[in-house]
């Protein structure tokens, strides 16, 4: 057993890809129609082209805007990317206008931020050490 | 606050000096507050993960904004809304009037 997918809820399909292909640097890997406006929609680190999938999910269903927009209101991830350097990402994104709820930080042993992917959620960026 | 008998004089803004007292008294609370001097501005995630990472303190969310409650019924922080976010806030001005009332007015630095 294998864990090669993983998934955000995402209020804008079409919007979730450009941010997290032109603004995080991913790439698509699989987009296919569902019938309606919806897509199995994916993208993959360029440095792990086979690695672990990551499924941007539409949000349609009632008790997702409930979950995401407490979590967001706290300032609680969806989820967490790793990264060679937090502050280096911090400088090149906020240069692209991306809003983080949490500067870089050194949490123990690893240092943290928190970006809003524009798309209802909030992503964590982490490398391990100061 | 039902009735000021009993309590203190010292009040302002709607805030007794008693409540300041109540927040400072705790560790916990006042590790929050070292948290938000070193950067203002922060989400209950980042509360939590500083005093988890820093301090050793694996305290739940719910007590965490338990903490912060107490901390905002004194004054000592304020919450804002920010779109879709809430970021909390050191404010200092409740310890200006409880340490002004024993320090009182400063004397002249020196006299010629």
């Amino acid at each position: 057993m294998r864990i090669n997918l993983t998934s955000v809820f995402v209020e804008d399909q079409e919007k979730a890809l450009r941010f997290y292909t032109d603004v995080l640097g991913f790439e698509k890997k699989h987009d296919v129609p569902l019938g309606g406006e919806d897509r199995w929609l994916t993208v993959v680190s360029p440095e792990d082209p086979d690695g672990v999938e990551l499924l941007l999910e539409p949000n349609k269903h009632p008790a997702v805007m409930p979950y995401t927009t407490a979590l967001v209101e706290d300032g609680i991830p969806a989820t967490a990317f790793a990264v060679d350097d937090v502050r280096a990402e911090f400088d090149r994104l906020s240069e692209l206008g991306v809003r983080f709820t949490q500067e870089p930080t050194e949490m123990g042993s690893v240092t943290t931020a928190v970006l809003d992917d524009t798309v209802g959620n909030l992503i964590q960026i982490m490398h391990t050490g100061s | 606050m039902t009735t000021l008998i009993g309590k203190s004089l010292l009040a302002y803004g709607g805030v007794m000096a008693d409540d300041v007292f109540k927040a400072l008294a705790d560790p916990t609370r006042r590790r929050i507050l070292d948290e938000l001097a070193d950067r203002n501005g922060q989400t209950l995630f980042e509360i939590c993960a500083r005093l988890t990472t820093r301090h050793g303190l694996g305290l739940s969310r719910q007590a965490v904004s338990q903490h912060l409650a107490v901390l905002e019924a004194a004054g000592l922080v304020v919450s804002r809304r920010e779109g879709r976010y809430k970021f909390h806030d050191l404010r200092t001005d409740p310890l200006k009037h409880i340490v002004s009332r024993w320090l009182g007015p400063q004397p002249p630095e020196s006299t010629p």
